[in-house]
C-alpha cells in the first residue's frame, strides 16, 4: 500500500491505496465518486476520461501513483446541477440514451471545447473518436456540441426549450 | 431524494401485500406499517427510496402532501421507459412528469411480467397502463365531488389536482387519498381523447437525462452495500470448459485477496465452471485473477473453428431442410420460369458489448433470503432464475433493478446474476462481481450466424413467380441447453422470412437447423438482424435481374394496400428517390418486417479517393400506428441504425481453438462517431390500434439497404458479412 496525494473536484484527497490501481477505480471505490464509468480497461472507449490537470485522459489506464500531487476533475467536478454549457446541452438535445458513457463523452466534449471553441464537424470527429456509444447518440453528440459552443462563445442563452425537445 | 438519480425501491413489504392481491384496490397502507406485513425492510443499504404514502392501485402511491409515487415495471436500458411508461399514467392522472417519483419495480407479482425485451415495453403496457391511471383519477374526482358535493362529470383534473370550474374550486390529490383510496376502483374507466394529450404523442424530455448528464445515474455497477467485497472470475477462454483444478498460491498473495473458490456460471440450461478471486477492492480481485495457474478440461470444445465451422454450414445447405412456409408450387414454377437466380448470404456471430460490463452485486441476510442489484432487463427473470436455482420462495429474493448500461437483449440472460448470487453464497458477504470487457466480449451469449440460400424465378415480365429462402443456422434455443426436436422448424430462426407483403405466388421458404457447441442469444432485433440482410438484398438481386428500380420493383410485388407498401411509398417521398446523386454516389432501399414492428431505410453512400465506401445518410421510416415519445422514437432509430452499421462493418466475433478471437473493443470494434452518419428518421404515426415496437425495427433494414447502396455505387455484390467498407469503392 502507499499514500497518494492527490487533487479530486478541488478537494485534496489523501488516499491509502495499491499504487498500480489504476486512477479509475481509485475514483471508484475508494474515493466513491461513481460518475466515472469503466468500460474497457485498455484506454479503448472513453467511459472513463476525467481531467488531469485540465486535459482528458483514460483514468483506466493511468496507475493512481502516476498522478500524485495532480489534479483530478470529474463528472462529479463540471458542474454541482447539471448546468455546466456542455451538461446543458446534452439535456437540451436529450443525448444520453443509456447513459452509461455520456461521463467519458462529456469529459470529452468539455476538453475539446476549452482548446477549439469552435469546432468544426471534423474536429468534433478528431476529438470524440476516442469515446464509444454502443447506444449510437453520436449524431446528437455532434450536435449538442456546436450548440455548448456557441453559449460559451456568445452570452446568448440556449434556445428555449421548455418541456419539449425535438425540433431538430 | 432525486428519484430519478436512483431507480429502484426498496422491496417495502407493503409491496409483497399488493402482489398478493393483484392489481387490485389497496387501501391505506402507508410505509410507516410496513413491518406489519413481514419482516424488516433490507437493513443492508437504502440506496434506493421507498415509495411513501397510499397506493391506489400498486402503481400508483399518493402521499398526504400530494407527492405522486409512479412505478415503473420495465427495466430502462436506454430506451427510455423511464419515462414512457411512467408517461401512461401520468397522461390520464393529469401529472407533469418532472413532479412525480419514478420508482422501478423488482419483479413483484402485481405488475405482471417485468421484462425490457422484444420492443414490447410500450405497445405491451398501453392500454393497461392507461386504465390504471384513468382509475386512480375516477377514484380522486369521485372523492373530491363528494366532498363538494358536485357531480363529479363536472370535475376535471390537472397538475395534480381536482378543479370544479363552476364553483371555482380545487383540491390537491394529497387531500383527496385517504378518501379516494376506501372506494372501489372502477375497472372499466374513462379514458382521456387523444386530443387532448398532453404527454402522450409529444416530444418530452427524459427526467432522467440531466442525471445521466452528471454521473449521478445508478447504475449497478455503482452500488456499494456495507462489508461489501468484490470479486472477479476466471473462465476458460473456451465456453464449456470443466475446471480440473487452480493453484491460487501466487493469488494469495495479493494484498488484498481474501478467497479463492470455484465459481458456476449458469446461463439457461448451461453450467460453465470458473474460479473466483475475492477481494477488498476490484483492483486486488483483478490482480489475484491474473496471478492464477488454472487447468482446464476443454472436453473437445477446444476444435471449434470458424472457417470449418463456416464449411460445414454450407454443406448443410445442401440439404432440403424443413418447410418453414410454402405456398404454390415453388418447383413447378421454378422449372417453368424463364429467368431463375440463385444467391447463397452469410453473416458473422457478433457480440452485445453494452457499454456497462456485466456486473452483479449480491447479499445473503440468511441462507434462504437473497437481495440482488442488477442492471438486468427481467426483474422477472431474476426472481424466477433464483427461485429456480436455489430452491427460494418468491418473497425471499428481493430484486433491485437499476438503470442498465446498454442491454440490446444481453441482459435478458441472468448468469451473470446466478453466477454472482453463487458466490455471495459461499462467501457469506456481499460481494460485487464485474466482468471485464474481454469477459464480456468473449463469453457469449453471442447473435447468432446465419447463412441463407436463396432461388427464384422470374416472369417475362421480371416480376417473381417462384421464391425461396434457406435457412441455414444453429438454434438460439439449442445452443442454450434445450435440444433441437428433429423435424420441427426453430421459428426464430426464421423470423420473419415468411411475413413480407410481397406478394409472390409460390413460395417454398425452409430451415436447415446446425449444432453449435457456443452459447447463443437474443441480439437486439433477433435473427431479423442477419436474414433481412440476406432477404433484402437477394430482393434486390431479382430486381436488378428483372432491370427494374429496385424500389419500384418491391412495390409492384405489394398490389394490395399494407403498411409495409405505406413505408415504402412514405420513403420513396421522403429519400427523394428519384432525384440524381453525385457522381460516385449510390442508394439503396430495404424494409424488413417482423415481430418488433416494421421499418424501412433508403441508405446512400459515397466512393472515397481511398478506395473505401462512406455510409453518407440514412433515411428512415418507421411504422408505429401509435407513438408516446416521438423524440425517443427518433433516438432509439439513430441508435438501431448505429448498431447495425457496425455489425454490417465490423469483423464480429469468430473463433479459433475454440476460443473468441477478439476480446476487447481494439479487436472488437463498434462504430465511432467519425463513422456516424446523417440520420433522417421519419414516423408513420397515424393512431389506430396496432401500436408497434420501437427498439428494434430500425436495426435490420440498415446492412441490406446498404448493401444494396453500395452495389448502385460500385456495381459490387456484397453476399457476406462483415463488409469492409475500407475495400469497397
Amino acid at each position: 500500500m502507499a499514500t497518494i496525494k492527490l487533487t479530486i473536484n478541488n478537494q485534496p484527497r489523501t488516499l491509502d491505496v495499491e499504487p498500480d490501481m489504476p486512477l479509475l477505480w481509485a475514483i471508484r471505490d475508494v474515493v466513491g465518486l461513481t460518475g466515472t464509468k469503466f468500460g474497457c480497461g485498455i484506454a479503448q472507449c472513453g467511459a472513463c476520461t476525467v481531467h488531469l490537470d485540465g486535459s482528458p485522459v483514460r483514468s483506466c489506464s493511468v496507475p493512481v501513483s502516476a498522478v500524485s500531487g495532480q489534479k483530478i476533475t470529474t463528472i462529479e467536478g463540471l458542474s454541482k446541477n447539471a448546468d455546466h454549457p456542455v451538461q446543458k446541452a446534452w439535456i437540451a438535445h436529450q443525448v444520453p440514451q443509456c447513459g452509461y458513457c455520456q461521463s467519458g463523452q462529456i469529459m470529452s466534449a468539455v476538453a475539446l471545447l476549452k482548446t477549439t471553441p469552435k469546432p468544426t464537424d471534423s474536429d468534433i470527429d478528431n476529438a470524440m473518436q476516442g469515446n464509444i456509444c454502443r447506444c449510437g447518440t453520436y449524431t446528437r453528440v455532434r450536435e449538442a456540441i456546436h450548440t455548448a459552443s456557441a453559449e460559451m462563445n456568445t452570452a446568448n442563452k440556449l434556445p428555449k426549450n421548455g418541456a419539449k425537445v425535438g425540433k431538430r | 431524494m432525486n428519484t430519478n438519480e436512483t431507480l429502484s425501491a426498496n422491496r417495502r413489504d407493503f409491496l409483497k401485500l399488493l402482489g398478493l392481491t393483484g392489481a387490485a384496490l389497496v387501501v391505506g397502507i402507508s410505509s410507516a406499517n410496513a413491518e406489519v406485513f413481514g419482516g424488516p425492510v433490507s437493513g443492508l443499504l437504502n440506496i434506493n427510496a421507498d415509495p411513501v404514502g397510499m397506493a391506489l392501485t400498486p402503481y400508483i402511491i399518493i402521499d398526504k402532501t400530494g407527492k405522486v409515487t409512479l412505478m415503473n415495471s420495465q427495466p430502462d436500458m436506454g430506451q427510455g421507459t423511464h419515462q414512457s411508461i411512467p408517461a401512461l399514467m401520468a397522461e390520464e392522472l393529469g401529472l407533469s412528469l418532472d413532479k412525480v417519483t419514478i420508482l422501478q419495480t423488482g419483479g413483484e407479482k402485481a405488475f405482471g411480467g417485468q421484462v425490457s425485451g422484444g420492443s414490447s415495453s410500450v405497445r405491451g403496457n398501453y392500454m393497461t397502463l392507461r386504465k390504471v391511471g384513468a382509475s386512480a383519477r375516477e377514484m380522486l374526482v369521485t372523492a373530491a365531488s363528494q366532498q363538494w358535493n358536485v357531480p363529479a362529470n363536472e370535475c376535471t383534473v390537472a397538475d395534480a389536482r381536482v378543479h370544479h370550474k363552476a364553483s371555482n374550486r380545487s383540491i390537491g390529490y394529497g387531500d383527496l387519498v385517504e378518501t379516494a383510496s376506501k372506494l372501489t376502483a372502477p375497472t372499466s374507466p374513462k379514458l382521456k381523447e387523444s386530443k387532448d394529450f398532453t404527454i402522450l404523442g409529444k416530444a418530452t424530455m427524459r427526467p432522467e437525462v440531466p442525471a445521466k448528464s452528471s454521473g449521478k445515474a445508478v447504475f449497478g455497477i455503482d452500488v456499494k452495500v456495507p462489508g461489501m467485497l468484490y470479486a472477479s472470475v476466471e473462465r476458460s477462454p473456451v465456453i464449456g470448459s470443466k475446471l480440473v483444478s487452480f493453484d491460487d498460491t501466487k493469488t494469495k498473495q495479493v494484498k488484498g485477496v481474501r478467497q479463492v473458490l470455484k465459481a458456476s456460471r449458469v446461463l439457461e440450461k448451461n453450467r460453465y465452471d470458473g474460479v473466483a478471486v475475492v477481494a477488498d477492492t476490484y483492483w486486488a480481485a483483478l490482480k489475484g485473477r491474473r496471478a492464477l495457474a488454472v487447468t482446464w478440461d476443454h472436453q473437445g470444445l477446444d476444435k471449434f473453428n470458424t472457417p470449418a465451422y463456416e464449411q460445414h454450414l454450407h454443406e448443410l445447405a445442401k440439404q432440403d431442410g424443413l418447410v418453414d412456409h410454402s405456398a404454390g408450387d415453388f418447383a413447378k414454377a421454378l422449372a417453368d420460369a424463364p429467368t431463375k437466380l440463385e444467391a447463397f448470404y452469410e453473416t458473422p456471430m457478433v457480440s452485445h458489448s453494452p457499454m456497462e460490463p456485466m456486473n452483479c452485486v449480491v447479499h445473503w441476510p440468511t441462507d434462504t433470503s437473497v437481495e440482488i442489484w442488477a442492471s438486468s432487463q427481467g426483474a422477472t427473470i431474476i426472481k424466477e432464475n433464483m427461485v429456480a436455482e436455489f430452491k427460494l420462495k418468491a418473497d425471499d429474493v428481493k430484486v433491485n433493478i437499476t438503470f442498465n448500461g446498454g442491454g440490446f437483449g444481453r441482459r435478458l440472460f441472468q448468469d451473470f446474476v446466478l453466477e454472482a448470487a453463487h458466490i455471495a453464497k459461499a462467501v457469506g458477504k456481499p460481494v460485487k462481481v464485474i466482468w471485464t470487457r474481454e469477459d464480456d466480449t468473449q463469453l457469449g451469449p453471442f447473435r447468432p450466424m446465419t447463412f441463407s440460400a436463396f432461388r427464384a424465378g422470374l416472369g417475362a415480365d421480371g416480376m417473381p413467380l417462384a421464391f425461396q429462402h434457406k435457412v441455414i443456422s444453429p438454434s438460439i434455443e439449442a445452443t442454450l441447453g434445450s435440444p433441437h426436436k428433429t423435424g420441427t422448424v426453430d421459428k426464430t430462426m426464421t423470423e420473419g422470412i415468411s411475413e413480407q407483403k410481397y406478394e409472390i405466388p409460390n413460395v417454398d421458404n425452409r430451415y436447415v437447423f446446425a449444432e453449435l457447441p457456443v452459447p447463443t442469444g437474443y441480439w437486439r432485433a433477433v435473427t431479423s438482424t442477419t436474414l433481412a440482410f440476406a432477404h433484402e438484398c437477394f430482393i434486390d438481386e431479382m430486381a436488378h435481374k428483372a432491370g427494374k428500380d429496385p424500389l419500384d420493383y418491391r412495390l409492384a410485388m405489394m398490389t394490395k394496400a399494407s403498411d409495409a407498401k405505406r413505408v415504402l411509398t412514405k420513403l420513396r417521398e421522403v429519400s427523394k428517390w428519384d432525384k440524381p446523386l453525385p457522381a460516385g454516389w449510390g442508394r439503396g432501399v430495404a424494409q424488413y418486417e417482423f415481430f418488433a414492428g416494421l421499418a424501412g431505410h433508403v441508405v446512400e453512400v459515397s466512393k472515397q479517393k481511398d478506395g473505401s465506401v462512406k455510409v453518407e445518410k440514412v433515411i428512415c421510416v418507421i411504422d408505429l400506428g401509435t407513438v408516446v415519445n416521438p423524440d425517443m422514437v427518433r433516438a432509439q432509430t439513430e441508435g438501431a441504425i448505429a448498431m447495425a452499421i457496425t455489425a454490417a462493418t465490423k469483423p464480429g466475433i469468430t473463433f479459433e481453438n475454440g476460443a473468441a478471437q477478439q476480446a476487447n473493443f481494439d479487436t472488437n470494434p463498434m462504430l465511432r462517431i467519425n463513422e456516424m452518419p446523417v440520420v433522417e428518421v421519419h414516423i408513420l404515426a397515424e393512431g389506430g390500434p396496432v401500436i408497434k415496437g420501437v427498439g428494434e425495427p430500425g436495426l435490420p433494414p440498415v446492412a441490406p439497404a446498404l448493401a444494396n447502396a453500395i452495389f448502385m455505387a460500385t456495381g459490387k455484390r456484397v453476399r457476406r458479412l462483415p463488409m469492409d467498407l475500407s475495400k469497397l469503392a
